[in-house]
């Protein structure tokens, strides 16, 4: 071990995430391999661990001969700040060498808050942050994950991003790496080569002009880029690579678990939720093989607890049957499965009771709005009525603890709206009392409310997002109504979500915010401990830029946002009348009850398996 | 059913494993085997599984233990060959046998402890350890459990140590107390540090080399 090293990982807290070697970490012989990557999440190593991304990203890029794929996370503040005073630059955990040295730099990026952390990595590697600072092809530095769907705010940072699932456009993008690597190709003519795989944005290669009001004017594509970038998928599930056999760290992540992921996409169409846009169309994994993989991956792994993963687990066709068969090689390992994601309106207690052994802790539902008319104006398509009977059910069951999540500032919300959110916690209140099995251990009702963002390529992505003041006075106005003792109510004071309402649908300018922030000290923005809110507003206002712009204003339908020229398969007629619907108050069915055309499906060239 | 007990090494990135961290893997790596470990009785059934001496975060071991019950009836033959194919780096599995004495039979620990001096060893830092160590009493502040700071002298807890010298580095070989108090070894570097400061090195690495029972007999 690096003697350096050595020196501060006593100093540390966990060093243990800093070490590499867990079971199943991937060495290869640097001698024997001719693309070295460094894959890069923007935050801890107990966040990145726990994303299924990275470790499917991970076999598959270690799965090509010839390069050898390893693992960057971003120290926590101590091991940077002793990091930074031994002068050790980032370093890839299998190897221990420093990233700077590697050929290509890849980060997952989930969420906004970490393009901060993105930009420290870099910093820390001795990389240069702007793309046009690098002239050399290597390192190259590479960005994939759900926030990439609007990468402008880091546009200047990255030479490329990967929009979609990365299984495939990663082999494809490696591969013609390689050929440049060999042909001796300069970055300009492996950017303008690169551009034509699916998937892949190259930033550089379009310029961006806006009108005085500061709203885009055009997207113009250069050198031979396409109009649009259409993002990548798997189409078939049943094809795609699954990590049966995947590290299993040595210190305790935040997901210390296998997840078993059943489908993509959601059939749902919450009009709020990214995720159920921008992951469509729904693809099935086939029964057969979701219980292959779970005992490969339990039998591997040594774990002795499952998530069975997806955006609404309890949407699965088969899900009962799957849980059916996987129930006796549970029973012999002593695995406990965990349904996250279940919905409160198709929720079987039996299931639940089956899989959860003894332990009855809280169960978690999201009704997101008050009265049934937000509900219905955001496409939530979930009853009060079926809220209360799975509460019924899981009271009667022996559960004694339920969560209930809401947002504040949904488009079309009253102060009425906000006051039933104290009606739906009475009314649960309500239904333990005449439930419950067992009344003297009490019960406890927990309601959590966050800020509602909106973001882009959603119906919501025209909408403000409310401001501080006015969160602030609804989180008033409903604790005054939540008066019970059994029903706590919890809201966060969190400025993140206001930033990261800012970042979401950001232009390119705030490529110099980032920049700014950066320099003034922004990492681990996504961690209270870290974010600083002045410290971001000090940076928009050395640039000229007002972030309520981009959070607090009301977009109309014809104006070209700053993501216009991304395109993820559902179309944007379609994201208009979803709008429009949830200021008409009408919903849209679910897509497995009728299809209601939102193009995605072009992406599989067939129906979806909703 | 059986008792087992392993005897492994903990080194290099392992060593930064802490003490649960090391346990939950362990957890892992029998099912792995196909060993099904015995779990407690009760409303949360844990694996039985302890960890016989805890080792320091940072330090390293020729030879810790760990007691495990499963529900095989197997004297450990094949066990260390079977979990070193799927062990963290760092930690090897030299032997698995079955539980033949109690744990608190483990009196001694004999540990390699050795003082870093990026500056080259000042002179006389040998003599002057010799001679710290052989007062009737060292004070070096402790952290309890419960995170208070207490005095405790190393010295009735420090059976034998020999100090030797090679270039940037001082070596001692050290015998000391292992349980019940035990003495961690790396308290011997405070404890110079904060009686002669002129002899602080820069860092200190301690290594346990082999375990005794009062009698000084090899413990396994």
């Amino acid at each position: 071990m690096d003697k350096k090293l050595e020196r501060i990982l006593p100093r540390v807290q966990k060093p243990a995430r800093y070490v590499g070697g867990e079971y199943n970490a991937i060495m290869k012989d640097k001698t024997q391999v001719d693309t070295r990557v460094a894959f890069c999440f923007p935050d801890t190593y107990e966040i990145g661990m726990s994303n299924l991304g990275m470790r499917i990203l991970y076999g598959v890029m270690n799965n090509m001969e010839g390069v050898w794929c390893e693992r960057c996370f971003h120290p926590w503040g101590d091991m940077e700040e002793e990091m930074r005073k031994a002068q050790i630059p980032l370093y890839a955990l299998e190897s221990g060498d420093s990233i700077g040295e590697f050929d290509v730099i890849a980060f997952s990026v989930g969420y906004e808050m970490a393009f901060p952390a993105l930009l420290n990595m870099l910093d820390l590697a001795g990389v240069p942050l702007r793309s046009a600072q690098r002239d050399a092809l290597t390192p190259l530095v590479i960005a994939g994950g759900t926030a990439m769907y609007n990468c402008e705010p880091i546009a200047d940072f990255l030479d490329l991003a990967l929009l979609g699932e990365g299984e495939e456009q990663i082999v494809e993008l490696l591969e013609l790496y390689r050929q440049a690597k060999r042909e001796g190709w300069d970055k300009a003519a492996f950017l303008r080569r690169a551009c034509h795989i699916g998937g892949v944005y190259v930033p550089s290669l379009y310029d961006v002009s806006y009108h005085e009001d500061g709203t885009v004017a055009a997207i113009t594509p250069r050198d031979g880029a396409p109009a649009r970038v259409r993002k990548r998928i798997v189409t078939d599930m049943d094809k795609a690579y699954y990590p049966s056999k995947t590290i299993v760290p040595s210190t305790e992540i935040v997901q210390d678990r296998i997840t078993l992921e059943l489908f993509r996409g959601c059939i749902r169409g919450c009009r709020f939720c990214q995720a159920g846009y921008v992951y469509r169309p729904v693809r099935n994994r086939s029964r057969e093989l979701c219980a292959q993989y779970a005992r490969e991956s339990v039998e591997d792994s040594g774990y002795q607890e499952m998530t069975l993963s997806s955006l609404s687990t309890s949407d699965y066709r088969g899900l009962v049957e799957l849980c059916d068969e996987l129930e006796p090689f549970c029973e012999q390992k002593h695995l406990n499965l965990s349904l996250p994601s279940l919905r409160a309106d198709n929720f079987s207690m039996a299931l639940m009771e089956r899989l959860q052994k003894g332990r009855k802790t809280g169960l978690t539902f999201a009704p997101e709005a008050g009265t049934q008319r937000l509900r219905d104006a955001i496409n939530k398509n979930l009853t009060e009525d079926d809220l209360l009977a799975s509460c019924r059910r899981a009271f009667a069951g022996g559960y004694s603890a339920v969560k209930l999540y809401f947002m504040l500032g949904l488009p079309t919300e009253t102060d009425e709206d906000v006051a039933a959110i104290a009606d739906v916690a009475a009314h649960v209140m309500h239904a333990w009392r005449e439930s419950a099995s067992n009344k003297n251990r009490g019960v406890r009702i927990t309601v959590s409310t966050s800020w509602f963002v909106p973001k882009p390529h959603t119906a919501f992505q025209w909408e403000p997002q409310i401001s501080i003041e006015e969160y602030e006075r609804r989180v008033a106005l409903l604790r005054e109504r939540i008066n019970t003792k059994t029903v706590t109510y919890n809201w966060h004071p969190s400025p993140t979500s206001f930033m990261e309402a800012v970042l979401s649908r950001g232009d390119r300018r705030m490529c110099a915010v980032l920049e700014a922030v950066h320099r003034k000290g922004a990492r681990l923005d996504a961690w209270e401990e870290y974010f600083s809110l002045p410290r971001w507003l000090e940076a928009f206002a050395e640039c000229g830029l007002d972030p309520h712009f981009y959070a607090n204003r009301s977009r109309a339908h014809g104006e070209l946002m700053p993501w216009a020229h991304i395109d993820v398969g559902v179309s944007e007629s379609f994201l208009m009348r979803e709008h429009d619907r949830c200021h008409e108050g009408v919903t849209t069915p679910d897509c497995r009850s009728q299809c209601s055309g939102c193009g995605a499906n072009c992406l599989i060239g067939r129906a979806c398996d909703g | 059913m059986a008792k087992l007990r392993l005897l492994f090494v903990k080194e290099a990135q392992a060593s930064y494993i802490s003490h649960l961290d090391l346990m939950r893997t362990f957890q892992r790596v029998f099912p792995r085997g196909g060993l099904e470990l015995r779990h407690s009785q009760g409303f949360h059934p844990h694996p039985l599984i302890s960890i016989v001496l805890p080792l320091p975060v940072g330090q390293s071991s020729d030879c810790e233990l760990l007691d495990f019950e499963v529900e095989q009836d197997i004297d450990g033959t094949g066990i260390a060959e079977m979990l070193n194919e799927g062990l963290p780096a760092g930690l090897r599995v030299r032997s698995c046998y079955r539980v033949q004495r109690p744990a608190r039979e483990l009196a001694l620990l004999r540990a390699r402890l050795e003082l870093d001096y990026d500056g080259g060893v000042p002179p006389g830092t040998t003599d002057a350890l010799r001679e710290l160590f052989s007062r009737e009493e060292v004070l070096v502040e402790k952290r309890t459990k419960h995170k208070e700071l207490t005095q405790l002298n190393v010295i009735p807890l420090l059976r034998s140590v020999e100090w030797t010298q090679e270039d940037a580095l001082v070596r001692a070989d050290v015998v000391v107390a292992a349980q019940n108090p035990g003495l961690n070894p790396a308290l011997l570097a405070s404890a110079l540090t904060a009686a002669l400061p002129q002899y602080a090195p820069d860092f200190a690495r301690v290594r346990r080399i082999e375990l005794y029972d009062a009698e000084g007999t090899v413990f396994r």
